[in-house]
């Protein structure tokens, strides 16, 4: 049993609020590079070129590449041979207090949904812990937008809808949202579980890098098929027209009830942001 | 090439705008979005008045980072513009003429854009650093209380923009898209 000082965790999703914020991940930016090389439609590239040079200029000026600086949404996974010393939740709200203060990040978040008063400190997270082998503990922060979290959609499918109904209901999704996420996008997709279980899917879908394919074939071929639907759409950055609707989708499948096909999607716009660190 | 304009803008410059226009603007704008939209029309049904002159001006949905030392601003990029269509129309009526965010908007606001010769500008959406440099000077001049949400009065140069819907009726988003795609089928006939 390794016994880690909660402190610790407080530290590292600081540094992990200001670092996602401010350095997008390499491969999000080499997704839009790709994107802009390969774009046929003149004022989309013009828009992507826009893209990379806030980038650009955000990680040198080291402020944050969009002002949107999210709901702190923090992943723990947790060796089950460490020991957590202290309130794992307040370690971390203590944690994106600090960071979105230190960081000058915009505070975001009202305490109620109805009566909308800012806390003041972008707490409290949303926060997912996860048992994992080993002793260390992998902290990955994810700050999340709302223009693109806005256009996010659960629906629970039937079983006879299959692979088409979930094709029909993504690409559904990407076209309803249209300009409103800040495309070019990245599109979560869970499917199976239940309700919930689907939506969270289809929010840690986002975390696996664009550089990566599916290790499940299957599923690799349909995120292919999907992204090449969305980008016949047309939609294109910032909806003013071109191919480049998304850069990428990934889809996280689960075991699901026999009566069910959940479907969740979960859009992120061109600043997908996520940092880590191991503890 | 982008069309410098000088803010306030004014009925006959508007007449003049088309969708599709790239526009880089130069005066003041106010930022607001969902809570000082809501303390506007508050306001306006207390017969009181708003916390500028709201004719002529443009109001930019959006709300900024604080500033880092030594910077004007922080991040400030626009925010998706649907959710100020319930309190746009009425502000419109009464003489604001033109609005900067990104996003589709509601057939009650574009008919209002028409009616009252105002405009509707696009800015790149997440582009919050590249924008800010833009900004000359920021001073709060409203419900400082809403945080992220307070009115902000903006001194811009060159703030790139592009006209999304004019005063015509015209639409980037439907032209743009149709455009593109008419342009794919073209190459595969």
């Amino acid at each position: 049993m390794r016994i880690v000082d909660a402190k610790l965790i407080t530290d590292a999703v600081a540094r992990l609020c200001v670092e996602a914020n401010i350095n997008l991940p390499r491969d999000v930016r080499g997704a839009v590079r790709g994107a802009r090389e390969t774009e046929p439609w003149e004022t989309a590239r013009g828009v992507l070129s826009t893209i990379e040079e806030n980038s650009e200029l955000a990680s040198t000026l080291g402020i944050p590449v969009c002002q949107d600086t999210g709901m702190a949404c923090v992943f723990l996974d947790v060796g089950r041979d460490a020991h957590i010393d202290g309130d794992v939740y307040d370690a971390v709200n203590a944690g994106v207090a600090r960071g979105y203060a230190e960081g000058f990040l915009r505070k975001s978040i009202v305490g109620d949904p109805l009566r909308r008063v800012n806390t003041g400190d972008n707490t409290p997270a949303a926060l997912y812990l996860d048992i994992v082998p080993g002793d260390k503990i992998t902290v990955t922060v994810a700050p999340k937008g709302f223009g693109s979290e806005n256009m996010s959609r659960v629906k629970m499918l039937r079983p006879s809808d299959g692979a088409d109904g979930v094709v029909d209901f993504v690409v559904e999704t990407v076209e309803l949202a249209g300009g409103n996420p800040c495309p070019p996008i990245v599109v979560g997709v869970g499917l199976g579980g239940n309700f919930d279980k689907a939506a969270l899917l289809a929010k840690r879908a986002l975390l696996r890098p664009l550089t990566e394919h599916n290790a499940d074939t299957y599923y690799a071929e349909l995120e292919a098929a999907l992204l090449e639907k969305i980008n016949a759409l047309g939609i294109g950055p910032m909806g003013f027209g071109g191919r480049t609707t998304a850069l990428g989708v990934n889809i996280l499948a689960a075991p699901t009830h026999i009566a069910g096909l959940p479907a969740a999607v979960n859009v992120s716009c061109h600043v997908t942001r996520h940092a880590s660190e191991v503890i | 090439m982008a069309r410098r304009i000088e803010l306030p803008l004014t009925p006959e410059l508007t007449a003049t705008l088309r969708a599709g226009d790239a526009v880089a603007l130069s005066g003041v704008i106010y930022t607001a979005r969902d809570a000082a939209h809501k303390r506007f029309c508050e306001l306006l049904d207390a017969g009181l008045p708003l916390p500028f002159d709201i004719r002529g001006a443009t109001i930019y949905y959006a709300g900024p980072t604080p500033a880092a030392p030594g910077r004007v601003i922080g991040s400030v990029g626009p925010t998706t513009s649907y959710r100020m269509d319930a309190y746009a129309p009425r502000l419109l009526r009464l003489g604001q003429l033109g609005m900067i965010g990104k996003g589709a908007r509601s057939a009650e606001v574009a008919d209002a854009v028409r009616e009252t010769g105002a405009v509707y500008f696009g800015a790149v959406g997440g582009a919050g650093a590249l924008l800010s440099e833009c900004v000359k000077s920021s001073e709060v001049v409203a419900f400082d209380e809403l945080g992220a949400e307070a009115v902000h009065r903006l001194v811009v140069e060159d703030f790139p923009a592009v006209v999304v819907i004019d005063s015509g009726g015209r639409n980037l988003y439907e032209e743009g898209r149709a455009a593109y795609l008419r342009s794919v089928a073209e190459l595969s006939d």
